[in-house]
């Protein structure tokens, strides 16, 4: 699946997008979350603010306990400022 | 009938006055138009502001803008609707956001307005980036454009 940041997350890890492989255990958004934030610094430091960070499937917000299976696209990002 | 909506994510700027004749010239049956411009600011909290640089999830923010415009036309009776909302670099006095709601009443046309904005503070993919003699830096969510989402909220 592939996987996109914004703003500062963007920043924090250093790229924009990356195509993942979540093993079989990674089920929801917060499993994906800890599995990514577990594999380097530069992650764990991205989601070490973990309940401010927001996160969409396929273009709609989604809460930390969704499911993540059938997910084309996951994004993670700070809260909204637009407007 | 659902009134026609018209949502765009663009860098370039947007004429408000064209964007309310789009939804107003030569119809009788709109009685109000409200227009709400949101502005880049040349200060913040007594800092001096050189530039806000918009980031957006493409895609995204056009889906969710969409979704809360569905709700908004079958909430109020509206006859049309319009948000722009600008990406990229804006500099103090530059545009950022146009809605744009047309109704046969005011109050309907200034609530939907209203309810857009608010949902737009928190929900529509956009983050600004504030320019200043400090440097760079992410502006941090308001408590208080959550609050005034929840004002909308059925009971």
């Amino acid at each position: 699946m592939k996987v996109k940041y914004f703003a500062w997350v963007r920043e924090r890890i250093g790229k924009a997008e990356e195509i993942i492989e979540p093993p079989e255990g990674v089920r929801t958004v917060d499993d994906l979350i800890a599995w990514l934030s577990a594999r380097d610094e530069t992650y764990a430091y991205a989601f070490e603010k973990r309940r401010v960070i927001r996160a969409a499937i396929d273009h709609a917000h989604v809460k930390p306990e969704a499911a993540i299976a059938g997910a084309r696209e996951i994004a993670f990002f700070p809260p909204m400022t637009g407007g | 009938m659902t009134a026609p909506v018209t949502i765009r994510i663009q860098e370039s700027d947007f004429d408000v006055a064209q964007e309310i004749a789009a939804l107003s010239e030569g119809r009788t049956d709109v009685g109000a138009v409200v227009t709400f411009s949101g502005i880049c600011r040349g200060t913040e909290g007594g800092d001096a502001i050189a530039a806000l640089t918009l980031e957006h999830y493409p895609g995204m923010a056009e889906a969710e803008i969409r979704r809360y415009a569905e709700e908004v036309t079958s909430r109020w009776p509206l006859q049309g609707l319009t948000v722009i909302h600008r990406f990229g670099r804006i500099t103090p006095g530059q545009n950022i956001v146009l809605v744009v709601t047309a109704s046969q009443h005011r109050q309907a046309a200034f609530e939907a307005a209203s309810f857009l904005m608010d949902y737009l503070k928190t929900s529509a993919p956009f983050w600004k980036q504030e320019e200043s003699a400090k440097g760079k830096g992410w502006v941090e969510a308001q408590a208080h454009d959550d609050a005034a989402v929840a004002r909308w909220t059925k009971p």
